[in-house]
């Protein structure tokens, strides 16, 4: 295992600017999710990674090795891709062998046999070792996947979208058993997502990316809390934070200079407060209720228990938890409410 | 009975649908192979039956056109004939009869030997070059690349007859004409955009992700290339090989034209096959009968391949 640290990287492709002067470093042994929208120049940054595209400017270093020019097999790390991960003309067993099999290793074939059970044991897929990999369902695919880049025992572990084409059930079981792996065996991943679940449950820092910026990198918990930025705070949160113009709220605002107000759902308390609404929709989720109030021309969403008796069309008053309230500038940056100057 | 037992799926072809489907191909398949048939039927015939009229389709097998096919022979004097000794072999007293004796073997097994060293030979290269060369379109920025395509497209859009005298001059001079190599790097050029073609549809379909990580796990590009892409194309190059061996196997307005002795083909000596009196159909019949041989072999091994081919890779998945 070892760190990788991205040192002013840009890319583009013809006009596209995939990724602009990246700088962060993953530290050895860390989680790292990228999380972003499509088009944020995830992917790009993670082939970088890999060494499939070089950059334009700026550096990359593995292990504190500079590596930005070296070709991908020169590199030691591992791919788990999206989809098409499995090679369709061999059996599970050829597949997780593959990566060793390589000319570059010339392992004997007697420890690759045993590297391959190990790993199969790992991921519970003993079992199918020797049939082809078109008549796995998607989720012992993207185990043998995940497995095949897990063999080898890279430095370094790169994974795009990895559990996106799968149903939820089945990402769930998947995140708590990769994070689990990734905890036993040490392992340094980036990962990249557009899923903000599989972000804050697998991650122990994120990175939200967008328009090929990275705007924020911290733990979950920061950047659900702080964000430095509206759009960081968009990315994050389910439903979405709500932001309203400041003047809706102009009681509420400590400073001049703030254009927009960020509200989470879960910091709206229906039922008594200062503040009235009228409920417009009301979704119900089980546990929790989403409730859409219309406010000063405006619209809240709420989240609240789900057993609370409204009804639309109802009016309701409400209150904020006002110690977590985001407030952001005219461009979009956060304000910091204790400093009054 | 519930309505659910009588409910079909509308894409399921229905009985009679299906029965009508079959009675319209065999019909097909029927009208096809008449010809073949009739083919393989005369090259069985004695030469008076191969001409009689009304055709004859109730006759005495015989091996006189397969005989002749492989001999040559000449006529002599029932005198002369009987005083030789008795015949060794059935063919030799199969000719006998004909009051001929066999003075050898005949050119066709050279001209055979060469269709299939100029066919399969062409073939391999067309299909090894236009491979690497799809390949390079297919994964690479290249520049004009477009332009590129199109221009090697168009070499098929006018007949290849119609560049015959450019290449007959051209050929003269280089010291081509009537040499097997020749002919192998003129059917090798005219099937390379075809195969090119056909093998970039092919290889566009194989995700490029299998040897990015493949790459990644450490094999070059070339390795990538050979232990990943080459297996999943190896129904689109078989589809393009047996298309580059059939044009390369039947061509005939160039092989009449540029070859004449040592590397002359099967097709422009097959129909020159003259007997007494003209034609020798039987013979003629014969050699066609074993012309057709390869490529149906050929065809019959890759035919899995050839369905997939044919529909362009629409049914892969």
């Amino acid at each position: 295992m070892a760190e990788l640290r991205f040192e002013t990287v840009s890319k583009s492709f013809g006009r596209i600017r995939a990724v602009r002067e990246l700088e962060f470093t993953l530290a050895d042994g860390e989680f790292l999710v990228l999380l972003g929208p499509t088009g944020a120049g995830k992917t790009t940054t993670l082939r970088l990674a890999a060494g499939l595209e070089t950059p334009d400017t700026g550096r990359l270093f593995i292990g504190g090795e500079e590596v930005t020019h070296r070709p991908p097999a020169a590199r030691d790390v591992a791919f788990v891709f999206q989809t098409f991960s499995l090679y369709p003309h061999l059996n599970v067993r050829d597949n997780l062998a593959f990566p060793l099999r390589a000319p570059a290793r010339r392992m004997a074939e007697g420890e690759i046999r045993k590297r391959v059970e190990v790993v199969a044991e790992l991921l519970g897929i003993s079992g199918k070792l020797a049939n082809r990999a078109t008549q796995l369902s998607g989720g012992e695919m993207q185990r043998v996947a995940i497995g095949r880049a897990l063999v080898r025992q890279p430095r370094l572990f790169l994974m795009d979208e990895p559990l996106s084409s799968l149903d939820a059930k089945l990402r769930e079981t998947l995140r708590i058993e990769l994070k689990r792996i990734q905890r036993d065996l040490g392992a340094t991943i980036l990962y990249v997502t557009h899923d903000q679940i599989e972000a804050t449950t697998m991650a122990d820092r994120i990175g939200v990316l967008e328009a090929g910026e990275l705007l924020q990198l911290g733990p979950p918990r920061e950047i659900y809390d702080r964000p430095r930025d509206v759009r960081v705070a968009r990315r994050l949160g389910s439903p979405a934070i709500n932001l309203l113009p400041a003047d809706r709220m102009a009681e509420l605002v400590p400073r001049a200079g703030v254009a927009k107000i960020g509200i989470r759902p879960e910091d709206i308390r229906l039922g008594r407060g200062a503040f009235d609404a009228r409920v417009r929709q009301i979704e119900p989720l089980g546990a929790d209720t989403v409730v859409l109030l219309d406010f000063r021309d405006a619209r809240l969403h709420a989240l609240c228990s789900g057993r609370n008796g409204l009804r639309t069309g109802q009016e309701v008053a409400f209150d904020l938890a006002r110690e977590r309230l985001l407030f952001f500038d005219a461009r979009g940056r956060l304000v910091d409410s204790t400093d009054t100057g | 009975m519930s309505a659910l037992d009588q409910a079909r799926s509308i894409v399921e072809p229905t009985p009679f649908s299906r029965r009508l489907a079959a009675v319209v191909i065999l019909v097909y398949a029927l009208v096809s192979s008449i010809p073949l048939a009739w083919i393989v039927a005369t090259s069985f015939k004695t030469p008076s039956d191969a001409i009689a009229y009304p055709p004859k389709l109730v006759f005495t097998p015989s091996l006189e056109g397969y005989v002749n096919l492989f001999t040559a022979r000449t006529r002599q004097t029932p005198e002369y004939l009987a005083s030789l000794p008795p015949p060794e072999t059935w063919y030799e007293e199969l000719v006998r009869k004909r009051n001929m004796v066999i003075t050898g073997p005949s050119r066709f097994a050279g001209r055979y030997a060469n269709s299939l060293i100029i066919g399969f030979g062409s073939t391999f290269f067309a299909v090894f070059l236009g491979t690497l060369a799809a390949y390079a379109f297919s994964r690479f920025r290249i520049p004009l690349k477009e332009d590129l395509l199109f221009f090697i497209l168009s070499t098929r859009m006018f007949p290849p007859i119609a560049v015959a005298i450019p290449v007959y001059l051209m050929y003269r001079q280089l010291g081509l004409t009537d040499t097997q190599l020749g002919m192998i790097i003129l059917y090798t050029a005219v099937n390379l955009s075809l195969s090119v073609w056909l093998l970039k549809g092919f290889i566009d379909e194989i995700p490029k992700e299998y040897e990015e990580a493949a790459m990644v796990d450490g094999y070059s590009r070339l390795q990538a290339f050979r232990k990943v892409v080459l297996p999943q194309a190896a129904a689109g190059i078989a589809a393009t090989a047996i298309f580059c061996l059939i044009f390369a196997w039947n061509e005939y307005a160039f092989a009449l034209l540029l070859t004449s002795g040592l590397a002359q083909t099967a097709p422009p000596f097959i129909p020159n096959i003259i007997g007494e009196g003209g034609l020798d159909w039987p013979a003629v019949a014969a050699g066609t009968t074993l012309f057709l041989l390869p490529v149906m072999i050929f065809t019959i091994i890759l035919r899995r391949h050839l369905l997939r081919g044919i529909t362009f890779g629409a049914l892969r998945r």
